[in-house]
């Protein structure tokens, strides 16, 4: 039988500088692995490489010797000593490497639970792979049940449902505010790293007009310029809370920027439309009293953190129901995998084929003038005429020195006579 | 007569248990069941009330049992329309207890017979009763929006209960239900109040005779067309209202 084996590191095992010592960029990978495949112990390869995991799949008829000469490849292709990496890689055989490739798929072992991003990048991986040709039967089945399985748990469970980041839960809590965000106006006072990716993640819900309010006018017309927004001078904020519905701040100021006094005033001018303050900055730019006024809400950086620790929790739990429908699929899939042998091939080809005699014998003897007597001899009849038509295919699948291609005969056979019903 | 009405009860029961169970454990399954329970119980309700017109010529209304049981249809035929025009499927977790709750009382207050059946066959009559039942089942429905509006608001302005906030949603679709609601039930008011003032002139010679039924009727008119001439022009909405549109169908309620 042919065994699947799966070698990596991760975030868990390793520290980031030895991960990018590691890492294989997209050309490299391909040529990695074009250059295991030509390893005599294996027959199919398939190469990850994310900025938090690099894992190597491999088919192999000797899994220890594959396993030595893949560590001594990734020693010479990255120019690294083999003990620098060897304690922080595992090794994973047959089911477990399986189950390992769901749960990572499924995002079940990222370092954000539930991130989105890993599943693109392996299919991106395999379908490089299998343009150069060097997956065969089992790794491609073995990742079709993959991508099957990780959209399923994408489906069916709320693991990429929250927000696990501030901007993100920033962008959750509007909605459940306003419902849609389109045409909805955003202003932001300041600038930062944070205050900006909440910008752009509201801006691809389709927000209407962006303005941007800085102490130095300058570097508010660079951001306007990049959000396609307007910029504002500092002194405009009050008389623009009149039209914006969602304001982001994140000012260096040691006071408020937003008064009580300034929303309360604005209520009537704005209709009473709700208003969403996302306070970023510490010390806070937004009177956390303006959180009693009606038709106001304001959220701080705490706020927002105790949002996404939440969001971490539900995420959590979902993923055990994660496991569970990886459980059922490893199941599956190690029943295919065991049965793609030459004895069980073998053994099911002979009850298919003896099963049919069976009945066709049923038949002949029921609707015809032969006597019952004669039973015993047809099944004798039946019974050789199987014998000498599996005989060849016998000897042919037991044959050594078509070890590449075993698992594809294999499979084909199983197809032809479809015996995986 | 009475054992279809239990029934119809014990389906308006069952709803509100699949409402509240998808409220808790969040299975769309359970909403379906629950609005599936509900459909039957408002068709075996539509049967029991046709029987009642049937039987008495009449729109059964004329003692509190069936009047009482005569509003339970009106809210649940209101839901009913509201679920399938915004889908808003969580506003049920407040209708199916609300009708279960009113079809309760109907079987346990004991029926005085009915002395004025001359006065009910008027067209006038009808549409007047229709019309002002169904106008209540609207505010009913909007004092319910109006709730979890409030309970949503909290939610998220206290940062606290997430239970609520996940479950409930957005403020938005909250306002613009209860606003909704509040559109409807104003005009079947108003279209109620018309023909209960045509027929009173046909039946009594006079439009109006400081009736408390139709002062209370009066007030509760003017209190919704002042809601909504202050949301049209300076837009009031949000908790206020919200409160507003609740206490305003409590005290009908009482009325």
């Amino acid at each position: 039988m042919h065994d699947i084996v799966l070698i990596g590191i991760n975030h868990k095992t390793a520290p980031v500088e030895l991960r990018e010592c590691i890492a294989f960029s997209a050309e490299e990978a391909e040529t990695a692995v074009a250059a295991l495949r030509r390893l005599p112990a294996v027959v199919e390869s398939l190469l990850y490489s994310t900025c938090n995991r690099v894992e190597l799949l491999m088919v192999s008829a000797d899994p220890p010797a594959s396993v030595e000469a893949a560590k001594a490849f990734i020693a010479e292709f990255n120019k690294i000593p083999r003990e620098q990496f060897e304690n922080a890689l595992y090794v994973h055989e047959n089911e477990n490497a399986a189950r390992h490739l769901f749960r990572v798929a499924a995002s079940l072992d990222s370092m954000i639970l539930g991130e989105p991003q890993i599943l693109g990048q392996i299919k991106e991986a395999y379908r490089q792979a299998a343009a150069a040709k060097t997956t065969g039967v089992i790794l491609n089945r073995l990742l079709h049940r993959t991508f099957f399985v990780a959209k399923r748990i994408r489906t069916e469970t709320g693991i990429g449902d929250r927000a696990v980041s501030i901007s993100y839960a920033a962008v959750e809590m509007a909605r459940k505010i306003f419902g849609t965000l389109e045409g909805k106006r955003v202003l932001l006072i300041g600038a930062g790293e944070m205050a900006e990716l909440a910008v752009e993640h509201l801006l691809r819900h389709a927000v209407g007009e962006t303005f941007v309010a800085n102490r130095t006018f300058e570097n508010g017309l660079t951001l306007a310029n990049r959000f396609r927004g307007r910029a504002i001078r500092f002194e405009e904020i009050a008389e623009h809370l009149k039209q914006a519905d969602i304001i982001i701040s994140s000012t260096g100021a040691p006071g408020f920027v937003v008064t009580r006094e300034q929303v309360r005033s604005v209520a009537r001018a704005r209709r009473n439309r709700p208003l969403f303050f996302i306070d970023i900055a510490v010390p806070r730019d937004i009177d956390p009293e303006i959180n009693r006024l009606d038709n106001a809400y304001v959220y701080d950086i705490d706020d927002l953190k105790g949002v996404v620790e939440e969001n971490i929790g539900d995420r959590q739990k979902e993923a055990l129901k994660g496991e569970r429908i990886i459980d059922e699929a490893v199941v599956r899939f190690r029943n295919w995998h065991q049965s793609l042998d030459v004895v069980p091939t073998i053994v099911s080809l002979r009850q298919k084929m003896e099963a049919i005699a069976e009945s066709e014998i049923r038949r002949t003897l029921h609707g015809s003038s032969l006597p019952p007597e004669s039973a015993p001899a047809l099944s004798r009849m039946m019974g050789a005429f199987i014998n000498k038509v599996l005989h060849e295919p016998t000897v042919f699948l037991k044959q050594d020195g078509m070890h590449a291609n075993k698992p594809t005969y294999l499979d084909a056979v199983r197809k032809l006579f479809k015996l995986d019903e | 007569m009475d054992t279809a009405i239990l029934a119809t009860l014990a389906l308006y029961m069952l709803s509100t248990a699949g409402y509240l169970a998808y409220f808790f454990l969040q299975k769309n399954r359970l909403q379906q069941a629950g609005l599936a329970l509900l459909m039957a119980g408002f068709l075996s309700h539509t049967a029991v009330i046709g029987i009642g017109f049937a039987q008495k010529g009449h729109i059964p209304v004329s003692n509190l049992p069936e009047t009482l049981s005569f509003a339970g249809w009106a809210v649940a035929g209101a839901f009913l329309v509201l679920h399938t025009r915004y889908n808003l499927k969580v506003l049920g977790v407040y209708a199916t207890p609300f009708v279960a709750l009113v079809m309760a009382i109907v079987p346990l207050i004991p029926k005085t017979p009915a002395e004025t059946p001359a006065v009910f066959k008027s067209f006038w009559l009808v549409a007047h009763v229709t019309a002002i039942f169904l106008g209540e089942a609207a505010f009913a429905l909007a004092a319910g929006a109006g709730l979890l509006y409030l309970i949503q608001d909290d939610a998220i302005r206290t940062k606290r209960s997430r239970f609520f906030f996940k479950r409930l949603p957005s403020l938005e679709l909250l306002d613009a239900t209860g606003y909704a609601c509040i559109v409807v039930g104003f005009c079947l008011l108003t279209l109620g109040l018309i023909t209960g003032l045509v027929y009173a002139k046909s039946y009594w010679g006079r439009f109006w005779s400081w009736d408390p039924k139709e002062v209370w009727s009066g007030i509760a008119w003017l209190f919704y067309a002042v809601l909504l001439h202050g949301r049209l022009t300076v837009g009031w909405r949000g908790r206020r209202s919200a409160i507003s549109a609740s206490v305003c169908c409590c005290s009908r309620f009482w009325g």
